[in-house]
């Protein structure tokens, strides 16, 4: 009887001191949010001076302001059409690379993926200007295609990383029934080993669709034109070589946070139930338990 | 037969491989090119001046503030392997078990990712400083009974690299923490009863079950988190505004000095190779060294 | 369910596929520039333009100014620049945008109809754009870019926090010792002194230069530039020395070095510092912060009496017109009317800025016109005819950071700048 208590009061301070641990992280990561959130509802002159969370005055007019003086409505769907695009090249592209790294044999097999390792630790400073004139002779400059080649090329080396490093730790009998049942490379690729790397999959989603989202630079140098930039240049409006106006620049953040933030929402249920549901009943006889 | 099915092989590599020798074997050659010249960016290449060795001497050999960025940056990521993995897998570990709010903190925990520099930048520094914001650390520490701790976190020269280097970690946490929750999961629940049912200490089943198994995924992020955090310098800008008389900058803001302030396009791009080979050096240590602990 | 997705994905991949079509129309000049707080100011004079002349002027504005400089130079090196552009960097990058024949030569525009073009700028301003004859440069004596507005940077000081302090808010300090003075008052009442955006080190830059005008006038200033006095003559340790004097007095705000121009520009705003260093831009900036913001401009300091003291002035923002533009004759005709009076004040209104445009002072707000007041004592690197090491100046601009955060003394951090000096004329002469 003791000991029972004694093992249930453990569990409880252990519950405790994990839920103190896990509340005092939460806290500091939402202050920013609700902080930007906050100072997205005052105005210019009070937004230093008024430094409550909570505004006095809510001006939902900035909202407005921000996606009207920023011109959102055209660079918001160039946004979404950009990263929509990269996020299913690159996700094509690595898993296809990345599962012939794990599985498949082929000479040169070990020198292309140090390859890709290796473009992903040099940066290439100023690339920006050998990209610009290579677009230009292949006439993708100013054009969107041309931008998204670039964007799917950023990705694809962290890609095909994490890819590979999960599909290293799939286990292999359910492909080889899928093999002996007649089945291609490609539909062993299709069927088999893409939906058991949901979780990964979702993470290589998330982390693309971020690192596009977010991307300026490379698009405020091939593109001329505003009708084909993404949101995080118009967002730059706000921000002026010498004037910042800060609610429209925390309005217009907010706007531009909410979809990676619908994103991740939506991804990180596969993440956490990718292998448990479907496939997962499957896992169980592979691990013999 | 077997040919064919080699053929096969390479259809799978090739969409990636065609699309990396056009965006970046093709840059990365001529940067590499350009990295033997002096050249100021504007002028035709044509005639810009042939030097030979002689940017890569200079980094090498006199270049002192390359090295004192190189040693910041080194100093970030010791911090960010050590402590924002720690953090992100304590997290990641925490939010797999059987917790109430599981979701709540999964979403809460990468919100610092999706934040934009500035915002991160603005609000650190309103917890952070005195004059332009709220002073909160200070106040905390004097609450706390250590009032002569209290002091201008990032503009003490002394202490500026490592809050800087704390805010980073913060920011870069979320990720390490996505990842490590995706590497959990591919560990079958039935191994940890099966561990419970032979007796064995949620302490044991941690060590002997959760670890041997996360190695791979404890690389991955390893090797991410040493590129993410080598490569940071925005949040730098947002906190202290730059390199602070050397004392936080980084290899990115060299590189972005001598291609914009001085007008050294040739310098800056030998400048991002010896940075990128230092990068692949520590990285290819590494992860041999870890295939080996595996073995 | 799975197919209506891959449709959906498709058909964005496809939408996404639109070739864009470049714009090569002859009636229609676009301009490039970084100043993207000026776009509905420019989007109206465009309006104008079109409305009078029928032809079209499309604005790109692209910010930040750091990917807009790396657009330019790729634009450059793709032959791909617009019909006018503004150039970012130094007078050398200028020129070498000029030898590379990416910028028109104006002199015969603006010396045409016996220079009316010419004679409506400031000759300071006009200047930043000019290679003379025999420039170092090696380009083709002339004008190279039209100046729309100009800049000066001087000491700003808050009145309402003078009078808290219980000086005389109509009477700033005048010289350095009573400046440093304030420094003891600062630290008495626990108020913040000077703030300035010396993160970004050119402001540093700025200041230093401009007591080394006042310390040993121009022409050793120039001579050290040249090589031919060394960084540690006593002369310059002198002007190091008032950084350490500044750190010394508490005259400075806490992490100055630790700031960008936007924080000092949000705590002189919110009434939290009582001194700023910073340039004219700060009106409209101030403006939308703190309107009853209550400041006034002076003169930083003086040093010393044997020189007067200097600030420096530069074009703001200056267009250059496309050598290999088909449009180069309308788009000079554009930048004719834009440089008129009328559309001048207007820019000077809407945006707060100084005009380019001489005749057009009297119509700009008093705090501008304190401004305006010292541009003969105006100067700046760019119309100097030489100029200084990049590494020199940042070694400089660094050890002033560490003298400020009192890590260095004045003296190593000449014995520093001046050992950088002479490898890179080394280097250059071998």
């Amino acid at each position: 009887m003791k000991s029972e208590l004694y093992y249930k009061s453990k569990k409880i301070t252990l519950n405790i001191l994990i839920h103190l641990f896990l509340i005092s992280v939460a806290i500091t990561c939402l202050y920013p949010l609700l902080w930007m959130i906050s100072s997205s509802f005052k105005t210019q002159d009070i937004i230093f001076s008024d430094i409550s969370l909570i505004p006095r005055h809510f001006h939902f007019e900035n909202y407005i302001n921000a996606w009207r003086e920023g011109g959102f409505g055209r660079n918001f769907l160039n946004s979404i059409i950009y990263t929509a695009s990269v996020v299913f090249g690159i996700v094509i592209i690595s898993s296809l690379a990345a599962y012939a790294f794990a599985r498949l044999r082929f000479p040169g097999r070990n020198l292309l993926f140090i390859m890709f390792m290796a473009a992903m630790m040099i940066p290439i400073p100023g690339s920006f200007v050998a990209l610009y004139v290579l677009l230009n002779k292949l006439h993708l400059r100013n054009t969107p295609i041309g931008y998204i080649l670039c964007m799917i090329n950023v990705g694809l080396s962290t890609s095909i990383f994490l890819l590979k490093t999960f599909f290293d730790k799939l286990p292999k009998e359910l492909e080889d029934a899928a093999r002996i049942d007649g089945c291609s490379k490609l539909g062993i690729w299709w069927h088999v080993a893409l939906p058991l790397a949901k979780p990964v999959l979702a993470v290589v989603v998330v982390f693309n669709a971020l690192s596009v989202w977010n991307e300026y630079i490379l698009a405020l140098i091939i593109f001329d034109s505003r009708k084909f930039m993404p949101l995080q240049v118009a967002l730059k409006t706000f921000q002026g070589e010498f004037v910042t106006n800060y609610p429209l620049l925390m309005a217009g953040l907010t706007i531009t946070a909410l979809p990676i933030i619908l994103v991740y929402l939506f991804m990180q249920k596969y993440i956490v139930n990718g292998v448990t549901s479907g496939s997962g009943i499957r896992m169980k006889k592979l691990f013999n338990v | 037969m077997r040919f064919k099915s080699t053929l096969e092989n390479y259809i799978f590599v090739l969409p990636a491989v065609l699309i990396f020798s056009v965006f970046y074997i093709y840059p990365f050659i001529q940067i590499f090119h350009l990295s033997f010249f002096d050249w100021d960016g504007i002028i035709p290449f044509k005639d810009a001046i042939p030097l030979g060795w002689g940017n890569f001497k200079e980094i090498l050999f006199q270049d002192p503030s390359w090295w004192q960025a190189m040693r910041n940056a080194g100093y970030i990521t010791l911090i960010a392997l050590t402590f924002q993995n720690i953090l992100a897998f304590l997290l990641a570990w925490a939010c797999d078990r059987e917790i109430r709010m599981k979701n709540f903190y999964r979403v809460i925990f990468f919100i610092p990712p999706v934040l934009s520099e500035i915002v991160v930048g603005m609000s650190w520094r309103f917890i952070i400083n005195d004059i332009d914001g709220a002073n909160i650390i200070n106040r905390m520490l004097a609450g706390i009974g250590f009032p002569n701790l209290m002091h201008n976190w990032l503009s003490d020269p002394n202490t500026a690299l490592t809050t800087v280097a704390l805010v980073h970690c913060w920011k870069g946490f979320g990720w390490g923490f996505l990842i490590f929750l995706a590497g959990l999961q591919t560990i079958p629940r039935e191994l940890y009863e099966a561990a419970r049912v032979d007796g064995a200490s949620a302490w044991d089943s941690f060590r002997k079950i959760t670890i041997p198994l996360m190695i791979p995924v404890i690389v991955l992020v390893a090797i991410l988190t040493i590129l993410g955090t080598m490569q940071a310098f925005a949040l730098i800008i947002g906190l202290v505004g730059g390199e602070f008389a050397g004392h936080t900058s980084v290899p990115v803001l060299r590189i972005l000095a001598s291609m914009r302030g001085s007008s050294r396009f040739g310098y800056a791009c030998a400048q991002g190779i010896t940075f990128g080979m230092v990068l692949v050096v520590i990285s290819f240590i590494q992860y041999r060294f870890s295939k080996k602990a595996k073995e | 369910m799975r197919k209506v997705a891959w449709c959906l994905v498709l058909g964005i991949l496809l939408a996404g596929c639109g070739q864009g079509n470049q714009e090569t129309d002859k009636s229609t000049i676009t301009i490039w520039h970084w100043m993207t707080d000026r776009e509905p100011a420019f989007q109206e004079l465009a309006k104008r333009y079109v409305a009078k002349t029928g032809i079209k002027v499309n604005f790109e504005l692209y910010a930040p100014s750091d990917a807009y400089a790396q657009k330019v130079h790729a634009a450059a090196q793709g032959a791909t620049l617009p019909d006018v552009y503004g150039i970012l960097g130094e007078k050398r990058d200028f020129a070498s945008f000029v030898k590379a024949g990416h910028v028109l030569n104006l002199t015969p525009y603006m010396n045409d109809l016996l220079g009316s073009w010419k004679n409506r700028f400031f000759a300071k301003a006009l200047a930043v754009n000019e290679f003379p004859d025999g420039n170092i440069y090696k380009v083709v004596p002339g004008i190279y870019g039209v100046p729309i507005d100009i800049m000066t940077i001087e000491m700003l000081y808050n009145k309402d926090l003078f009078k808290k302090l219980g000086l005389d808010p109509n009477r700033p300090p005048a010289t350095f010792k009573e400046f440093i003075e304030i420094g003891k008052l600062l630290k008495a009442k626990n108020m913040q002194g000077l703030v300035s955006g010396w993160s970004e080190v050119w402001m540093i830059d700025c200041l230093a230069n401009n007591y080394a005008f006042n310390i040993m006038g121009e022409d050793k200033v120039l001579a050290t530039i040249r090589g031919e006095v060394p960084y540690t003559d006593p002369d310059w340790i002198t002007v190091l020395g008032l950084f350490k004097e500044m750190r010394e007095s508490g005259v400075l705000a806490n992490g100055t070095v630790t700031m960008v121009n936007k924080t000092a520009e949000q705590l002189f705003a919110t009434n939290k510092a009582v001194f700023a260093f910073n340039g004219s831009w700060c009106v409209n900036v101030y403006k939308g912060m703190n309107p009853v913001l209550n400041y006034a401009v002076m003169l930083p300091p003086k040093a010393s009496d044997k020189h007067p003291m200097s600030i420096w002035e530069g074009a703001g923002s200056s267009f250059m017109v496309n050598a290999r533009s088909k449009n180069k004759e309308e788009a000079v005709k554009f930048l004719k009317w834009l440089t008129d009076g009328e559309q001048q004040v207007y820019l000077a209104e809407v945006t707060s800025n100084l005009p380019a445009n001489k005749d057009c002072l009297e119509k700009i707000s008093p705090i501008l016109a304190q401004f305006a007041d010292d541009m003969e004592l105006a100067t700046h690197p760019n119309i100097w005819g030489v100029s200084e090491f990049p590494l020199v100046t940042e070694t400089l601009d660094r050890g002033i950071q560490s003298i400020v955060i009192g890590e260095k003394t004045p003296e190593q951090v000449a014995a520093d700048v001046q050992k950088v000096k002479e490898r890179e004329q080394a280097k250059k002469r071998s």
